[in-house]
């Protein structure tokens, strides 16, 4: 990592995390590292490391948390969130950023992906042709109904970005 | 015991073992599950995008089972367990929230009261029906079967959204369970409590091809039969993942991967192709040899 430029600190950045839903207890870390040692993404990729992603946001680095790679990193897995002397719902907290980072307009790929996916069908996979394989193994159809589910999504802000992959996906496709 | 069967999204594409073998295995126990249809994505995978959403997703299918009388769910993917679960947790505590995502819900003539209770299928079995009656009920005891269970992590963690039925840090329900098939099951090993990786696969896969296969490598030298898991997520990494871990460590592993329901379903009497052994990648050939199962050649 490259050195801190005091200039581009924000400390609004704290307050707008502790403002997220999961992000409230950040404040709470006394930096002991057990959730980094519990990682299991941090023990084999050296970038991605809790403890310094939540240092990171108490000093306000706003641009560097938001636009790395890491903050789409955390598997979930709560192995951290679990053991936290302090308390600090970790977990939430990575997710928290993610949803931070939406807001500010980056989305990694792959969630766009999925939310494009489950725009669609209102499921992440497309059931489709495979009904016809689960009836005849004994499984009943699933039917695929996204209306309501396109509806939540478009009044959450996830329909834009669902709908801008899809509009990317099909223009690629003609 | 009624419960409302909630799918989600990868077992009724991609976990057709887990699912039949699951359905065959509450039937037998007296498990009555009530499909219903208009049950969506849990939520899961929205959330990293939105919360909000996710959670209204998981709402809405809470309030589907509620409004037809259901007091209960039970699920299959870890996942969809914990998101189901998360959400009630949170509406509890904040009876705003609930109030917010009950507008969205109004649209569609549903509302939330908070009433459903949501249990993963391995709770269901180890706290609802019991090792004791599980036990009481085998016909066909998988001895000399020998397993490793890997929990996963939404089963367990985080432990506060689940009243800690189960010690998240050294589990024993999957063992137990294991165990009443008249199975051994390796209780303890290093990296028990690992991640798949599962989520990030999308991200950067060779992360998780790298932290799946640190576990199957351990397990390499446990001499197991078989994995036995209780998540479809789980599933796809160290079954369908298992050719792209073993190029990584440069090694073979060939370890089958099971669904808790496909074993039990075996030890209750029902055939390999009825729990669908027969939809495994990888061919659990060995154990059913052992078992004595191995002769009737699978079907194509
Ligand atoms: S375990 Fe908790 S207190 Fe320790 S570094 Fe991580 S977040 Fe901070
Ligand atoms: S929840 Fe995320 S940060 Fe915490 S241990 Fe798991 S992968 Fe690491």
């Amino acid at each position: 990592m490259s050195t801190i430029d005091t200039e581009k600190l924000d400390m609004s950045f704290v307050e707008e995390v502790k403002n997220t839903p999961g992000g409230e207890l950040i404040t709470r870390c006394f930096a002991c590292g057990t959730c980094a040692a519990s990682c299991p993404v941090r023990e084999f990729d050296e970038k991605f490391n809790p403890r310094r992603i939540i240092h990171m946001v108490l000093l306000g680095m706003r641009d560097e948390v938001l636009q790395s790679d890491f903050v789409w990193l955390c598997s979930g897995c709560a192995a951290c969130q679990e053991r936290c002397p302090q308390g600090v719902t970790i977990t939430d907290l990575m997710m928290a950023l993610k949803n931070i980072a939406v807001k500010h307009g980056i989305v990694h790929n792959a969630f766009a992906m999925q939310a494009a996916e489950v725009y669609r069908y209102g499921r992440l996979y497309e059931v489709g042709d495979l009904n016809d394989r689960r009836e005849k193994i004994g499984l009943p159809r699933i039917p695929e109904e996204p209306e309501q589910i396109r509806q939540i999504l478009d009044d959450t802000g996830v329909g834009e970005v669902a709908k801008k992959i899809i509009g990317e996906q099909e223009s690629g496709n003609e | 015991m009624r419960y409302a069967f909630f799918l989600g999204c990868s077992v009724p594409t991609r976990g057709l073992n887990y699912e039949l073998s699951a359905r065959k295995v509450a039937e037998k126990l007296g498990i009555e599950l009530v499909d219903i249809p208009e049950f969506s994505c849990c939520g899961f995978p929205i959330r990293s995008v939105s919360q909000k959403a996710g959670f209204t997703m998981a709402a809405r299918n809470l309030a589907l089972a509620e409004k037809q009388g259901l007091d209960r769910i039970m699920t299959l993917c870890s996942a969809c367990t914990e998101t189901l679960q998360e959400a009630n947790h949170l509406f509890k505590h904040n009876p705003d929230f609930l109030a917010e995502i009950n507008g969205e819900l109004k649209k569609f003539g549903l509302e939330y009261k908070g009433t459903v209770e949501v249990k993963h299928i391995a709770r269901v079995l180890w706290e609802d029906i019991g090792v004791e009656e599980i036990r009481k009920k085998v016909v066909f005891p998988l001895e000399g079967a020998r397993f490793a269970a890997h929990y996963g992590c939404h089963y367990l963690k985080p432990s506060e959204i689940y009243d800690h039925f189960d010690d998240p840090e050294n589990p024993t329900s999957l063992d137990d369970l294991i165990e009443a098939t008249g199975a051994e099951s390796v209780r303890q090993y290093p990296d028990k409590d690992k991640c798949c990786g599962g989520a990030i696969l999308g991200v950067k896969e060779e992360v998780t091809i790298k932290i799946a296969g640190s576990k199957l490598k351990i397990l390499k030298d446990h001499d197991i039969d078989a994995l036995v898991l209780i998540c479809p997520f789980c599933s796809v990494i160290y079954e369908g993942n298992q050719k792209k871990a073993e190029k990584e460590y440069e090694t073979q592993f060939k370890i089958p991967v099971l669904y808790y329901p496909q074993i039990l379903g075996l030890a209750l009497g029902f055939e390999p192709d009825e729990v669908g052994f027969k939809l495994n990648r990888i061919k659990a050939k060995k154990l059913l040899e052992k078992l004595g199962l191995g002769k009737k050649k699978t079907a194509a």
